[in-house]
């Protein structure tokens, strides 16, 4: 077991960063036109970084598996992105969003790497203004704020429930800009498959031509990977079905630690599942929470009476409601963070007052959200003593304004009018806190191999804070990365083109092709997806939102069984040698299949409950999860050594010298 | 319920394509029309069959991936959808169900159901930004302060998801409603003033150099367009065009 170096900048934490891009090396105009750099992914973090470097003068290769960079998940991401302007003056600084975010990822992130994040969030939003990014406004021109989960202020900027769309097209224009100057090669519907290390760096990357099949070959001298997460080891989840491990998994297989795994926010809010049949969940946003109460029935009679369809929950008395949220987090209430409201849904659900045919599901509820709107509505435009019909026409025009796609797209899914009838949500998975370890400088522990966003595990700690992805993926993209890579890419200055027809590029297709064809060779009759969903049912099962180490160990067995299988069985029909979406499919199950039981051993080491990570054993009395500062507040990193049960443990202990560790409550 | 399928089926690019039969059982009214399609594939996979290949990726009416040509309709017979958004509850059971690609010169087919939609990239290339470099060092994001009304008609241009229906309903598979929602955006707000006559000029000469029709009038892609892109945005654009136009 090592001790990694994180490579925090000395000095006070407010001035870490200053000093830092004072200290670091400079590439001058002139060479970065001599510098190639792969960037691998195109969402928030790839595009932002991707955009910037190309703007810097470096010559930028991008991959995305998507036939455009525009349609990468962070797409997907609806209700904002948090800044520190404090444009509300409710109290908000650079010192307050990196607290709560530290407090909100329970005390398991890198303290320097959060403030550094705070500290550039501003400047995010100034930047996306300027990009033609059509935030929401109040009628003065001024920007308007909106609050999120586990925080006390209004910070969150958004662009209605479409906040993470209108980011990543800002982000997409940027590159767009740069293809069209040249400074820019987009490669679309091309998937990364595998690093290539050249005497112990990162110097390029294998990559297979999704619609040809033909596997490529591309160097560089340094690569970024901007991957995402890998939420699908869970099959079901609100990824988007392409989402994979497999850039980073890779990059783990080729020496890149593999950091906190078991760091998986399951999001409180989304559409419960329907049936066998389901592909995937979809979110309903935590800006939902600043309007929508959540309840299940007090009574057992009525939950039972409202699964079977006997009653309605408008019929329920407001005394028979049980408000579980307000009643347990009085001083946050409907806007506790994910992994507490999750748990909390969980708790309600396990105890039988679920409200779904399936028994789960809890209402969110926005009628009294609608009745007050609408009396505020009805006294501003003067209407004196209007009837409870006008009210909560008004009311519903308000909550349309607010979050009217939102309500649209639950309409479509589940065929109820949320306006008249609360929504049915459950938790579902949404995001890894977890991935690639990297420094200060989003290094990898692979030289040149640099990780962003989502699939690097720095800032989020156990838990991520709602609208904080968006923050990261930016804040990596545009403002760090384009830094500090610099600085590893100034001893690189003399080091020309790097050559293709190298016996490290022979050796790293050759594997590629190995792998394919033994996916080919599966001599049994099942599909890709038939393994992803057995995969999928032992991580929500036994990996989920409560796990323990009886279970845990039951999952390390099972996935490696399943991995077995499903290596000499699995079916995949086509050839290798053209468009084949099964074959795309099986190469990123195969990853799946063994990031999910590192995911397991690395749940099953750490013998504490903090954030996202809930183990049955460590909890208090009131259900509350245990952390244990003294042996576990780490960041755990595992190397790869073959399989997944010899991954060795190495340890980043995190230090805290400018907040104090204490139990986290939003009570 | 069952349902009766008619998809075209096309190796790749340079092999003529036909429309394929099949019948489809079990399909339930929760499904969305998506997955109904990975039930046909998970049986054409366990027959030794290659699976119908179309695009898709979030699922949630979002990243603009999917796409299919739903008994004439793109994006199927409900309103203001995407494909992954259909349910199975609009159709009967017994039902034909004809499946195609989306249909204009300028989408070449890939394969099966998989259309090539960089035209829309390239158009966006040509002008499709604000020349702001990214490095953080610009005016405070309220120091200029946008009128509500305007944001708001910016935003719901730029709620474009770039997935082509629009195209795919005209007649003379024009992309007018696409590249004017992206001119309009900007037209819109005041930071994208500074470059107009520049990028309405560039990004309609990319529109006609990929081989997209005019427009004439006839609203169908608004119709079909699953985000309400209004067309209100092809008038601007060629308000802004001719302007430029008079520019010079």
């Amino acid at each position: 077991m090592g001790i990694l170096d994180s490579k925090i900048p000395s000095g006070p934490l407010a001035d870490k960063w200053t000093k830092h891009k004072n200290d670091i090396n400079l590439v001058n105009p002139a060479n970065k036109r001599n510098i190639d750099i792969i960037v691998v992914g195109t969402g928030l973090a790839g595009g932002a970084a991707a955009a910037t470097l190309a703007e810097l003068g470096y010559n930028v290769k991008t991959f995305c598996y998507q036939d455009s960079p525009r349609r990468a998940h962070s797409i997907a991401a609806q209700g904002g992105i948090n800044a520190a302007k404090n444009y509300q003056g409710d109290g908000d600084s650079n010192y307050r969003l990196f607290y709560d975010t530290i407090k909100g990822g329970d005390y398991r992130s890198r303290e320097a790497n959060v403030y550094r994040l705070a500290e550039v969030s501003g400047n995010i939003i100034d930047q996306c203004v300027a990009q033609g990014v059509p935030f929401a406004r109040e009628y003065g021109g001024m920007l308007d704020n909106r609050s999120f989960g586990g925080v006390l202020v209004s910070r969150t900027f958004y662009a209605k429930g479409q906040t993470g769309q209108q980011l990543l097209l800002g982000a997409y224009s940027a590159m767009n800009r740069q293809i069209n100057r040249g400074k820019i090669q987009a490669f679309n519907r091309h998937e990364m498959m595998d690093l290539v290390l050249v005497d112990g760096k990162a110097r390029g990357i294998i990559a297979r031509d999704l619609v040809s099949g033909e596997i490529e070959r591309h160097s560089a001298h340094a690569v970024v990977l901007a991957t995402g997460g890998y939420g699908n080891v869970f099959f079901l989840s609100t990824n988007a079905m392409g989402s994979n491990v497999m850039a980073a998994w890779r990059a783990h297989r080729k020496g890149a630690f593999f950091a906190n795994p078991c760091f998986t926010q399951i999001h409180p809010t989304c559409i419960p599942v329907s049936g066998d049949h389901q592909s995937k969940l979809t979110l309903m946003s935590e800006s939902l929470r600043n309007d929508g109460r959540i309840w299940v029935p007090k009574k057992m009679e009525d939950a039972i009476a409202i699964r079977e369809g006997k009653k309605k929950p408008t019929e329920l008395a407001e005394e028979d409601r049980d408000y579980y949220l307000e009643r347990r987090y009085p001083a946050f209430g409907n806007l506790v963070p994910r992994d507490v409201a999750s748990r909390a849904a969980k708790e309600r659900c396990d105890a039988g007052f679920g409200v779904n045919k399936t028994g789960e599901a809890v209402f969110l509820d926005f009628a009294s959200a609608i009745e007050r709107y609408g009396k505020e509505k009805a006294l501003t435009s003067g209407l004196k003593d209007p009837d409870k019909a006008t009210i909560t026409k008004l009311g519903e025009e308000v909550v349309e304004a607010k979050y009217g796609n939102l309500f649209q797209m639950y309409e479509k899914i589940v065929d109820q009018n949320p306006y008249k009838t609360p929504m049915m949500i459950y938790p579902a998975v949404h995001y890894t806190m977890g991935g690639l370890w990297v420094d200060y400088n989003l290094q990898t522990t692979i030289p040149g191999c640099y990780s962003a966003g989502e699939a690097n595990f720095s800032d989020h700690g156990a838990n991520r804070l709602g609208a904080s992805a968006l923050m990261q993926g930016l804040a990596d993209g545009y403002f760090v990365l384009p830094y500090t890579i610099g600085d590893y890419l100034s001893k690189d200055i003399r080091t020309g083109k790097i050559p293709t027809d190298s016996p490290e590029f022979d050796e790293a297709e050759k594997q590629v092709r190995d792998r394919m064809e033994k996916l080919m060779s599966g001599s049994g009759i099942h599909s890709v997806d038939y393994y992803h969903k057995k995969l999928g049912k032992i991580m929500w099962n036994k990996c989920g939102m409560a796990r323990n180490e009886k279970e845990l160990k039951e999952a390390i067995k099972e996935i490696s069984d399943l991995r077995k299988d499903f290596w000499e069985n699995v079916k995949i029909p086509g050839s290798i040698e053209s468009k084949n979406q099964e074959l795309e499919k099986a190469g990123r199950v195969a990853d799946f299949l063994e990031l999910g039981e590192l995911f397991a051993k690395d749940a099953l080491h750490r013998n504490e409950s903090c954030g996202g990570h809930f183990r049955e054993e460590y909890q208090t009395e009131e259900g509350e999860a245990l952390r244990d500062d003294e042996n576990f507040k780490y960041v755990a990193a595992w190397e790869y050594k073959g399989e997944p049960k010899d991954a060795e443990l190495h340890k980043e202990d995190l230090v805290y010298e400018n907040i104090e560790l204490k139990t986290r409550s939003y009570k | 319920m069952k349902l009766y399928l008619k998809i075209w089926r096309q190796k790749d690019a340079s092999t003529p394509g036909k429309i394929v039969d099949y019948t489809l059982d079990g399909v339930e009214g929760d499904m969305s029309f998506l997955e109904m399609l990975d039930i046909l594939n998970e049986e054409l996979v366990s027959k030794g069959e290659e699976p119908v290949e179309f695009d898709h990726d979030c699922r949630e009416g979002i990243c603009g991936t999917c796409s299919l040509q739903i008994n004439g309709e793109p994006h199927g017979p409900d309103r203001l959808v995407t494909t992954c958004q259909l349910h199975m509850r609009k159709f009967n059971d017994g039902d034909t169900i004809v499946i195609e690609p989306f249909r204009a010169t300028a989408f070449p087919v890939i394969k099966d159901l998989i259309v090539d939609r960089s035209a829309f990239d390239r158009i966006q290339q040509a002008g499709g930004y604000i020349s702001v470099n990214t490095s953080g060092n610009t005016i405070d994001a309220n120091s200029i302060p946008i009128n509500k009304h305007a944001a708001d008609e910016a935003m719901d241009a730029a709620t474009c998801i770039g997935c082509g229906a629009c195209v795919a309903a005209c007649k003379n598979a024009s992309a007018m409603l696409f590249t004017s929602a992206k001119v309009s955006q900007f037209a819109l707000l005041p930071q994208g003033q500074v470059e107009a006559t520049e990028r309405v000029q560039n990004m309609v000469r990319q529109m006609d150099l990929e081989g997209f029709g005019n427009c004439t009038n006839t609203g169908a892609c608004e119709v079909e367009c699953p985000k309400g892109i209004s067309l209100t945005n092809i008038a601007r654009m060629n308000r802004e065009y001719l302007s430029a136009t008079l520019k010079g």
